[in-house]
């Protein structure tokens, strides 16, 4: 049943999964509850030895597009590598 | 209009020690994360030049073509981009902010309540 939680939430997975396959943890929370203020976390090897600038690059740019069109008004990152 | 704004941007980013770009002003923060971001900085004593990019939803644009970074704040030490406010508070936390002011600005750098605040558009009126 898809929920009002998971309806804002579900298209942020969707490229979050597509960005990084096989991720240890992926996890999207609408803060609010409003649909536009979320927190995504996110752990994967593909983050080990980058600095967390570059972490949080690949998460910005695996979520351009509702950056850019306003669907994500403010984003919290929280990422993690394996090692 | 566009080129002003974008040598105005990149001149506060190179002249700067440390720029946070923010919404709202330091006296009058009007996002959690520029609070966060500003409190992150304030707790590490950096020398802050704050710039407020709400008066024109152009700033915020312009900003972000310049440094490939999404989303408000955008914390610079001396010319380059640190992060926004998850990263600066994590560095903050871990130790590692001061360390890298330390690094960029000389390890005299703490200037505890310096903050300023920069226009995008002295005479834009």
């Amino acid at each position: 049943m898809a929920t009002m939680q998971s309806m804002a939430t579900d298209p942020l997975r969707a490229l979050l999964e597509q960005a990084f396959p096989g991720a240890e943890e992926l996890e999207i929370i609408d803060r609010t509850g409003g649909g536009d203020h979320f927190h995504v976390i996110v752990q994967t090897d593909r983050f080990d030895g980058l600095s967390l600038i570059d972490q949080h690059r690949l998460v910005n740019d695996a979520l351009a597009a509702p950056l850019a069109d306003g669907t994500i008004h403010e984003l919290r990152i929280t990422t993690r590598g394996t090692a | 209009m566009s080129d002003d704004l974008r040598n105005r941007i990149k001149e506060i980013i190179e002249t700067e020690d440390v720029v946070l770009f923010m919404k709202g002003t330091p006296q009058w923060a009007m996002c959690g994360n520029s609070m966060r971001a500003l409190e992150a900085l304030r707790a590490a004593e950096a020398p802050i030049a704050a710039v407020d990019i709400l008066p024109n939803p152009e700033y915020r644009k312009e900003l972000s073509a310049l440094s490939g970074w999404p989303t408000i704040p955008q914390v610079f030490v001396k010319g380059e981009l640190i992060g926004g406010a998850d990263i600066v508070q994590e560095l903050a936390l871990s130790g590692e902010l001061v360390a890298k002011l330390q690094d960029a600005l000389g390890a005299e750098y703490r200037a505890p309540g310096e903050e300023k605040t920069l226009a995008l558009a002295e005479a834009a009126a």
